[in-house]
């Protein structure tokens, strides 16, 4: 009850701000502006193609980032020298803005979905390394003795230990890395680009077609959020 | 456990080692864009861009554009303590909105909200203003949480003890609750501001405005290959610092708590 009320406060006052006047009208559009724009960008084959084309880049990005930073941060949590070592560069570069990197990316790997990709992975690789490696140091060296007991090889120990115990900070780690990839991927297309959402939004401000901006980010937000809602309940410990 | 050379348990050669095989590549590279197995043109000579790092502070004003960030990223930091803290507090006092809304507040700390600075710039146009705005949505939600966090994970004796010595609500705030949520407040702000220099270093590369993000873009529409990558590093280093110092205020300040 009390959100559905803070809802309708929110929605009474925009529009009300909307109708007054009081600010620039364009800034503030109608609710009905910006519902008919959701709608017709919903029912539209393009809003898809590009869609298709912001999800393969960042899936891609998520592939290539989040793989490496899985093997980058299994290597680092399982040797305490290799962590000693050269974690502290990838802690202290983690924090980093990334967006910085995107005119090497795109001397790099050109002005198509390559650098948009390179741009993902660079994002999400840090996020997962991190979480990986500060996963493996947690897991309970009973299990790992256990695998040596056995003789494990290293992939086997990998495979059956290590990824199994650590599902939690690898979920976390994609959940965080999948946040930072779909800001760098969109940022990109925003600064250099002629199809994804992020240009969709650039597209939108050159033309100042505010419903349809407005519109185009209340997807991205609903999308972004749904995601790290869907990865951050795989994160979750199984209820037995 | 596998067995280790001693020299391998010692954190100081690590580190030795750490430093050496970032030299040691940046070595490897510079001979392979000298035997032009690396095009020069799109990754220049790590000795050029070494070289770069002073021209750039002498003819980039790259002193001046630290400080126009710094002083963004201070007032979206004021702005964040300010709000996040009050907000929080507000959530903690009022259960019912604390229900409601606590919820919301997390997944607007997994929202991408950079990717509204077009809307920001149709509001407040192409300035510092913009950056400030959106280094202060983008740092709020971790404040917020985790000011709500510390005040609620006050142990109930210190609040008994408040009670027991009549303090009104808002001693009660000051004396007791405050004081020990700080810790987890700290570490929301510490989030919180680095959220907001990374948001505020990425707007103004997108929009080309203001300090260290501008320089970067500017170098880069230029073609300055070894200025933009030295722009680059100055960038990773002054970030760095900054995230040094927000870990170090953190620790220096939750110990007095």
């Amino acid at each position: 009850m009390v959100r559905l009320a803070i809802i309708a406060t929110v929605l009474a006052v925009w529009e009300a701000v909307s109708a007054s006047g009081l600010v620039f009208r364009d800034v503030v559009p109608s609710l009905l502006l910006i519902a008919r724009s959701i709608a017709a960008l919903l029912t539209a084959a393009d809003f898809y193609r590009n869609l298709a084309v912001t999800l393969g880049e960042i899936g891609a990005g998520l592939l290539i980032g989040g793989f490496s930073g899985l093997a980058v941060g299994i290597w680092l949590g399982a040797n305490r020298f290799a962590s000693a070592a050269y974690e502290s560069l990838v802690y202290y570069l983690g924090p980093t803005p990334k967006i910085i990197f995107f005119p090497v990316m795109i001397m790099w790997f050109g002005v198509g979905a390559g650098s948009k990709i390179a741009m993902a992975s660079v994002s999400c690789f840090f996020p997962v390394a991190i979480s990986v490696a500060a996963g493996m140091r947690q897991i309970d060296r009973v299990q790992i003795r256990i695998g040596r007991s056995f003789r494990a090889s290293a992939w086997q120990m990998i495979r059956k230990i290590y990824v199994p115990a650590m599902r939690a900070p690898i979920a976390n780690g994609v959940r965080l890395g999948l946040g930072v990839a779909v800001i760098g991927t969109l940022l990109a297309e925003t600064k250099l680009s002629n199809q994804g959402l992020g240009y969709l939004v650039i597209q939108a401000y050159s033309r100042f077609d505010m419903p349809r901006m407005y519109a185009l980010l209340i997807i991205l937000f609903a999308l972004a959020i749904a995601a790290n809602a869907l990865i951050g309940r795989l994160a979750r410990p199984r209820q037995h | 456990m596998t067995r280790t050379a001693p020299w391998m348990r010692s954190t100081a050669t690590a580190r030795v080692l750490g430093a050496v095989t970032l030299v040691l590549a940046l070595a490897i590279i510079e001979g392979l864009i000298r035997a032009g197995v690396i095009n020069r043109f799109i990754v220049p000579l790590p000795s050029q861009i070494i070289a770069a790092l002073p021209r750039i502070v002498a003819e980039e004003n790259v002193l001046q554009r630290f400080w126009q960030t710094t002083q963004e990223v201070l007032w979206a930091s004021l702005l964040i303590a300010v709000v996040g803290i009050a907000l929080g507090a507000l959530l903690y006092r009022v259960r019912v909105l604390r229900d409601a809304c606590e919820s919301w507040v997390g997944a607007l700390a997994a929202a991408p909200i950079v990717l509204a600075y077009p809307l920001f710039l149709v509001m407040f146009g192409r300035s510092a203003t913009t950056i400030v705005a959106i280094g202060f949505v983008a740092g709020l939600a971790p404040v917020i949480l985790k000011t709500v966090e510390g005040l609620t994970g006050t142990r109930k004796v210190l609040i008994d003890v408040g009670r027991s010595f009549r303090l009104s609500s808002s001693q009660q705030f000051r004396k007791v609750l405050l004081p020990a949520a700080l810790p987890s407040i700290f570490v929301g702000l510490r989030l919180g501001l680095i959220f907001s220099m990374i948001n505020i270093v990425g707007v103004e590369f997108l929009i080309n405005f203001g300090g260290l993000g501008q320089l970067i873009n500017d170098l880069a529409e230029r073609y300055d290959l070894p200025g933009t990558y030295a722009a680059i590093c100055f960038v990773i280093l002054t970030s760095i610092g900054f995230f040094v110092a927000a870990e170090r205020l953190e620790q220096w300040l939750s110990p007095a708590t």
